[in-house]
């Protein structure tokens, strides 16, 4: 090769190394938590206008509130879409953790004796439901479909089917977290604020975030770049659970009592609050932001039917439609690429 | 001592036996071209030496040593790198992400360690500009053509210092400028003391750049000649099975 034809292969692979295929704006236009943020501020917009209690303080602290559990699980939830697979069993396990807390609490232990417990029955639900799927390879949807009957069971087992309201010593400052506030935002969701931005980092920067989106992407490949895939997708499936685990412990704060009926077909809304906030069944695909996102439209759309005097019986038809919407959305961005 | 001694691999899938005996072995410094019709076993042999998946029977010897490879990474960590003939990549992943897979640069502040990006975008550059690679390292890999995904394939096995190159098809998509870089790869590999398998259907290829060439007919090897010694018409007659045995 000559001389000359050397020097410009070397100018055109410096300014390519440099390219970026899309500008930030570009990828952030491209981005389906961007468009939910959008039908938000539109839909806060119009309901402003609607009726004028709804943009009061009040409400906005209510609608926050009421929405931030479904997001704390939705960010779990979210990993394990991201690795193609799916978690049904979280509704179940949200009841089955909160039972556990309130028989802890109740017997008389301390709260950290009780967050330790709902928490390590989230672990321990999410380490069968890992194990099951990465080693013994069942398909995620029959193994967490398995587990929603069962931990269900166990809740109402364990709870003797009783409804539980008092919470031993610690009762006070546990019924604080669950139901107060700091600086006029609600606890929880200051946790889903907290946790979004840890999402958010993971998602980024952690060798452990890259990999779950690798194995999503293509788990053999993984594999064969020496990732260990199965461990990964174990502690995938526990991380959910905790995220689950965490919210009960929220949950129960706030509504101050626990029976084995809580959470029954909350995996639904936190399946659809992911897939909205831009989650691809197919894997590989995540978004930290997303999660909150999608759990507030959904809890937006209730909320404003309900400010517009919609009959409430119209809201799970709404939320069906946005999810569907959703997903549309995404498909039609992607032709086009 | 050779680099890599493989003595009577034999793999067999169910009923299909894919190897049937197989030695072959590789000095430092030296390329060895395996050649053979679609299925006759190369592409096996590759992931065996790869540690993908244990031979049915036949030994592999490193530098003298007996070795067992579990699982991919044992193979890595014994100076083996590959290019697969699928190239296993991830697609939702950037070009340099896929470079780095699975030994992420990371950095370090204090307890934490987080992924250097920076570091990872300009290495991957380096690597790419070196293969004379129109390749971005910010790109995902699905939107890439059938060329650069097989430049960050090659890019991966650059980023150690290995002593045994495995290449399954590595021309099979690019162009013919990016197949001279790849060629010369690999003849500065050798020049450093690298060892070469290179698998290819392109017989001026393996005539360039290999010392030795090796074919397979249905798990079976028939030749494994000096390059000096043979000529692309034999190999042709070879793999065809029209010449049986050289
Ligand atoms: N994982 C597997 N399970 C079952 N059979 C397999 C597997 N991998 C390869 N084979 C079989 O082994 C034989 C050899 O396949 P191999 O991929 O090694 O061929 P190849 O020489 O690389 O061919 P090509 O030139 O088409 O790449 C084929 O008959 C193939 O069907
Ligand atoms: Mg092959």
């Amino acid at each position: 090769m000559s001389d000359i034809s050397e020097k410009s292969h070397a100018v055109i692979d410096h300014t390519i190394s440099e390219h970026r295929e899309m500008t930030f704006l570009q990828s952030v236009l491209r981005s389906q938590p961007f468009w939910v943020f959008v039908a938000i501020v539109v839909m806060v917009v119009v309901m402003s206008f609607v009726n004028d209690k709804f943009l009061t303080g009040q409400n906005i602290y209510n609608t926050t509130r009421n929405f931030a559990a479904v997001g704390i699980m939705a960010l779990g939830m979210s990993a394990v879409i991201c690795t193609a697979g799916i978690d049904l069993s979280v509704g179940s396990l949200l009841g089955l953790a909160g039972i556990v807390l309130g028989l802890v609490m109740q017997a008389g232990y301390g709260i950290e004796i009780g967050f330790l417990a709902c928490m390590v029955t989230a672990a321990v639900v999410g380490l069968i439901n890992g194990v099951l799927i990465a080693y013994v390879r069942m398909a995620p949807f029959v193994v967490t479909l398995g587990m929603l009957a069962m931990a269900r069971s166990i809740a109402m087992v364990i709870s003797n089917n009783k409804m539980i309201y008092s919470f031993g010593p610690d009762e006070e400052l546990f019924l604080w977290i669950g139901g107060e506030y700091m600086w006029g935002v609600s606890n929880h969701v200051w946790v889903l604020i907290v946790l979004t931005a840890a999402f958010w980092w993971v998602w980024k920067y952690s060798t452990w975030g890259r990999w779950v989106i690798a194995i999503g992407g293509n788990a053999q490949a993984a594999k064969l770049s020496g990732i260990p895939v199965e461990r990964v997708l174990v502690s995938v499936y526990m991380l959910c659970s905790m995220c689950t685990g965490l919210a009960a412990f929220l949950l129960v704060g706030w509504f101050g009592s626990v029976t084995n009926a809580m959470g029954v077909t909350k995996e639904l809304d936190v399946i659809a609050a992911t897939v909205i906030g831009g989650a691809n069944l197919m894997g590989g695909v995540v978004y930290a932001i997303g999660a909150p996102l999608g759990a507030a439209l959904m809890e937006l759309i209730r909320n404003s039917l309900l400010f517009a005097g919609i009959d409430a019986l119209w809201q799970q038809f709404f939320v069906g439609l946005f999810l569907i919407l959703a997903v549309l959305l995404e498909q039609i961005r992607n032709r086009g690429r | 001592m050779s680099m890599l001694e493989l003595s009577g691999i034999t793999k067999s899938f169910g009923a299909i036996h894919a190897l049937q005996g197989v030695d072959l072995t590789i000095a430092e410094g030296e390329a060895v071209g395996l050649m053979g019709d679609n299925g006759a076993g190369k592409s096996t042999l590759m992931k065996i030496i790869a540690g993908n998946f244990h031979p049915t029977e036949g030994t592999i010897r490193i530098e003298g040593r007996d070795v067992r490879f579990d699982k991919p990474i044992d193979a890595r960590n014994n100076g083996i790198e590959i290019v697969y003939q699928d190239l296993a990549l991830c697609d939702n992943l950037s070009a340099a992400a896929n470079v780095f897979l699975g030994r992420e640069a990371k950095k370090r502040l204090g307890p934490f360690t987080y992924l250097d990006h920076k570091a990872m975008y300009s290495k991957a550059a380096k690597l790419f500009a070196e293969l004379k690679s129109e390749t971005r390292p910010r790109d995902l890999v699905r939107q890439m053509s059938g060329g650069q995904r097989q430049a960050v394939a090659i890019a991966r096995t650059r980023l150690s210092d290995p002593k045994l190159v495995l290449m399954d098809e590595p021309t099979a998509a690019i162009s013919v400028r990016q197949v001279a870089e790849v060629l010369a790869l690999i003849k500065r590999l050798k020049a450093t003391g690298h060892a070469v398998i290179l698998v290819s259907h392109r017989m001026p290829d393996v005539f360039d750049v290999c010392d030795r060439v090796a074919v397979l007919r249905r798990g079976n090897k028939v030749a494994d000649k000096h390059i000096s010694d043979t000529s692309p018409e034999e190999v042709t007659g070879l793999i065809t099975g029209a010449i049986e045995h050289a």
